[in-house]
């Protein structure tokens, strides 16, 4: 049977010139980079290395690159980081209602700890609003954290315009970029923002590899306290093959972005043109049409009548891989709020489904694609009690309304 | 310890909220690259550095000026007096 995996958002697979990169570092190469001998010296190298090419994908200095474990961490530590650094001068911070868990519950974790927190809503395409932005600050605000896309909608957020905003308030914005760093342009100075996150697996790089840019001059409080790791901003002895591996991708995905884009985008133009066809599903998101506002991997719908998690059971029996929403609620069969951030109804986000592709997948996989996911919604749909008589009222506007 | 105020620093290093033993790494680091009689302004909000500094300064011949304080950090100043 075809294996099509269509889950980039979840994770990447490592890209093999990634691997060889970091093959002597787990070998021969096992220094700890604070060592003052060879091996340590050449761990530390490596590392160094790393960042300038991490550095160089997002335009920034190489000192402005903090390694962590995940884009989570990145997340984490920005929001706490920032808050606790700035609190003297006000305890008000801004997220959207689009965000990652990891700034959703650094938020929450805010809150409880005497911080007063705005969700800013989103309009039906996922994007929020300036002028909400602006209506939002208060003299106590520090902090917005906005991201720069979303990977269940894979709407790209106007972080260019927010820190304008942010700017002229004299507020830090931090944006989590793990989506779209390394699959699309990003350029920190371009986009105005203080912090960004990033992760390595998202671009053929290996999982336990993260980054954080911190705006140079900005002072952050560590989230993981220990020794001189990463100037003194984040302790651990470093994970050297990771922080290698991510260096390599980075560097890949400078040279590769503008093939890689134009691969997905074109395989995912096919995949939302096929499924739109299929009656009372509709896209989630931003239209495609207009590339600077959409991930060009990301296809994302939600299907009428049915669930996700069974669109995605009958999917894998067939070897294809994709998602429902983001893995955490998709594991709790929990109605996004992301979906419903955006005035889908609670039953039709339960219908939620994202494809997103990488440089694996071919025409073939599409074509295979196009053929079973219409009668994996039949076939459902006959089973559905939701679906009694839903095609005798005739075919459903292709949008939701909210 | 010695309080100075307005101190007019030539470079400074601003290492708030950055983990100890930073405060010495950038100092050495910093030193380094001034013209003797320069002055180096250190900013961090490590309690340690109240003895390390100055003792750094005796050990290396460098020579403290004094601390002043802010909100929420010590401000520190070195003069390089030796090349």
């Amino acid at each position: 049977m075809r294996k099509c995996y269509f889950d980039h958002v979840a994770t990447n697979p490592l890209h093999p010139d990634v691997l060889d990169a970091m093959m002597p570092y787990f070998k021969e190469e096992f220094g700890n980079p604070l060592s003052i001998y060879e091996l340590g010296i050449n761990a530390r190298n490596a590392i160094e290395n790393a960042r300038t090419s991490v550095a160089s994908l997002i335009n920034a200095k190489p000192s402005t690159i903090v390694f962590t474990a995940s884009g989570a961490e990145a997340n984490n530590f920005a929001i706490r980081g920032i808050a606790l650094a700035k609190q003297n001068q006000g305890k008000h911070v801004i997220v959207s209602k689009v965000e990652h868990h990891s700034v959703l519950n650094s938020a929450r974790f805010l809150e409880k700890n005497g911080f007063a927190v705005t969700y800013l809503p989103v309009d039906r395409y996922g994007l929020v609003d300036l002028d909400v932005v602006k209506d939002s600050i208060t003299k106590e605000t520090i902090l917005i954290s906005i991201t720069h896309a979303s990977s269940e909608i894979g709407s790209i957020e106007p972080i260019k315009e927010i820190a304008a905003i942010a700017k002229e308030k004299n507020i830090i914005l931090h944006s989590d970029a793990v989506a779209t760093t390394g699959n699309i342009p990003v350029d920190v100075t371009e986009l105005g923002v203080d912090l960004l996150s990033m992760a390595a697996h998202q671009f053929y790089g290996p999982k336990g590899a993260g980054a954080l840019y911190v705006r140079e001059g900005l002072r952050i409080v560590p989230l993981i306290y220990g020794g001189i790791q990463e100037g003194g901003r984040r302790a651990g002895t470093e994970n050297v093959p990771a922080i290698v591996g991510m260096g390599k991708a980075a560097e890949l995905a400078k040279n590769e972005m503008g093939k890689r884009m134009e691969h997905c985008r074109r395989l995912r133009d096919r995949i939302i043109e096929s499924v739109l066809k299929i009656p009372n599903v509709y896209l989630t998101g931003h239209p495609a049409d207009d590339l600077n506002k959409r991930l060009p991997h990301h296809a994302s719908f939600v299907v009428e009548f049915i669930e996700g998690e069974a669109m995605l059971l009958m999917l894998s029996m067939r070897g294809i891989y994709a998602a429902s929403g983001s893995a955490c609620s998709s594991k709790a069969l929990k109605s996004s709020p992301v979906l419903l951030s955006l005035g889908i109804s609670s039953a039709l986000a339960q219908g939620s489904i994202v494809f997103s592709l990488g440089m694996g997948n071919t025409d073939e996989d599409v074509d295979y694609f196009i053929n079973e996911f219409p009668q994996i919604i039949n076939k459902l749909r006959e089973m559905s009690p939701f679906a009694k008589g839903w095609d005798e009222a005739g075919e459903g506007e292709k949008c939701y309304t909210g | 310890m010695k309080f100075v105020h307005d101190v007019k620093a030539d470079v400074t290093a601003d290492i708030v909220y950055m983990m100890c033993p930073m405060h010495l790494l950038k100092l050495d680091e910093m030193i380094k690259g001034l013209e003797k009689g320069q002055v180096l302004e250190i900013l961090t909000d490590y309690d340690g550095a109240l003895e390390d500094i100055p003792q750094w300064c005796k050990r290396t011949g460098n020579e403290f000026i004094g601390m002043d304080e802010d909100e929420d950090y010590y401000k520190f100043y070195v003069r390089k007096t030796v090349q």
